[in-house]
């Protein structure tokens, strides 16, 4: 019985971590999921969005692009186009590219095949904000 | 016979074109190190992605997908890496020789048409009048993420609107410093490294969210910028490995150059030095 979860979060510019941690839970294409010690072998795509894991008392959270998640053997490994601290955040592009994505929203169609694009950089731009602000706040 | 002043002349002249090869050695070298650095840290990444991958397509047949359908291959698009600036050894020449090599293997029964990173390759085709579908030109002064995204995008489009029935790249694979080879590696349809029974048992059986059918369509274009960024780092690596090694051999030249050149510039000096003494010696006897 293991009490403690390896977890890897992988870019395709860098390795961003890698920690024993208690908890993981983690933005999946059909929603949040949480992982702990023991968990079934398991595979997700990740949605942009916040993830974060407990170490003992701390909660550490970072923003991740769209990816994947694999879970084997107690070894979480992330697969993320991105990701980022909160500290690491530029909180002002972000907003920057909020905005940008909502104008160019109300611009095109609905099903204009540009739409899911920016639905997808509206997400990622609000995740980086989300994660950004909890960290300001502590 | 050469005089002393012209030779000094062109000591002068060798010795700074040492000092710029030099120089630009040392910048090859610490570019080299940076491109390397690169290179390996997308390593985990890549090496994760395509075991993934294997995991995941076990489980589905191989027409599961179009990018993992094999056509006959009629019309091939090749995109070939060289480098935006000279100086660098045979580092270009080579990587357009093979691309060449290929074309005339197959220039037969297929289509060949051309997509060029890098703007020597693109001006060599461009004089020949070949095909080109794409240039891209400055790569050096973008993200390799990004211009691997882009041009993995434009393939695969390519690819599954039928307008290639296969895609290949032709790039330099960094060995070391001093050896870069030329490779050609088959990028569309996605091929799978055979795996052996026992393997494919090993296995683990996932629990798959959303499902193995939507995890592989959106795994394979990934998988495809992931090869076409590794063909890209490779290149930027092997460029400074070449440019390094040449760099080196016009520095030992040159220096070489200022030996034998110094040489004789003794000589020259000599030789005057017994020529003006023959002429007072002679004077003085004309003299008695």
């Amino acid at each position: 019985m293991a009490d403690k979860i390896k977890l890897r979060v992988v870019t395709p510019s860098r390795l961003v971590l890698e920690e024993d941690v208690d908890e993981v839970s983690a933005p999946g294409e059909l929603g949040e999921f949480g992982v702990l010690p023991d968990h079934i072998s398991f595979l997700s795509t990740l949605v942009a969005g916040e993830m974060s894991y407990k170490q003992g008392a701390a909660r550490h959270a970072l923003v991740v692009g769209g990816g994947y998640a694999e879970v084997l053997d107690n070894v979480m490994t992330v697969l993320a186009s991105a990701a980022e601290f909160a500290g690491e955040i530029d909180s002002a592009r972000a907003q920057r590219a909020k905005e940008r994505a909502e104008k160019r929203m109300g611009e095109v169609n609905f099903d204009d095949p540009e739409y899911p694009q920016l639905e997808e950089a509206q997400r990622r731009a609000l995740a980086r904000l989300q994660v950004a602000s909890k960290e300001t706040r502590r | 016979m050469a005089t002393l002043k012209v030779i000094r002349k062109r000591i002068s002249s060798v010795k700074n074109t040492q000092q710029i090869t030099k120089a630009m050695k040392m910048v090859s070298a610490a570019k080299l190190r940076r491109a390397q650095e690169a290179a390996v840290q997308a390593r985990p990444y890549a090496e994760k992605m395509t075991e993934l991958l294997k995991n995941v397509s076990a489980r589905v047949a191989s027409e599961a997908h179009p990018l993992l359908t094999p056509r006959e291959e009629k019309k091939v698009q090749l995109v070939l890496f060289t480098s935006d600036r000279g100086l660098c050894g045979g580092y270009n020449t080579n990587m357009i020789r093979a691309a060449e090599t290929f074309i005339r293997q197959h220039a037969g029964e297929r289509e060949i048409k051309l997509t060029l990173v890098g703007r020597k390759g693109a001006d060599h085709f461009r004089r020949r009048g070949a095909e080109i579908s794409e240039r891209y030109v400055d790569i050096l002064y973008k993200p390799a993420d990004e211009l691997a995204g882009e041009i993995a995008e434009k393939q695969i489009s390519r690819f599954v609107s039928g307008e290639a029935d296969a895609v290949y790249i032709v790039y330099s694979r960094f060995r070391s410093a001093l050896s870069q080879v030329p490779t050609v590696e088959k990028l569309l349809p996605v091929t799978l490294a055979q795996t052996d029974d026992a393997q494919a048992q090993q296995q683990t059986e996932y629990l798959y969210e959303p499902g193995v059918e939507q995890i592989l369509a959106s795994l394979l274009p990934r998988i495809t910028g992931i090869a076409v960024q590794r063909a890209l780092l490779e290149a930027t690596a092997s460029e400074h490995g070449a440019r390094m090694t040449a760099m080196e051999s016009a520095s030992g030249n040159a220096a070489k150059m200022i030996g034998s050149l110094t040489l004789q510039m003794n000589r020259a000096r000599q030789a005057s030095i017994t020529r003006e003494l023959l002429e007072i010696v002679g004077t003085a006897e004309a003299l008695k």
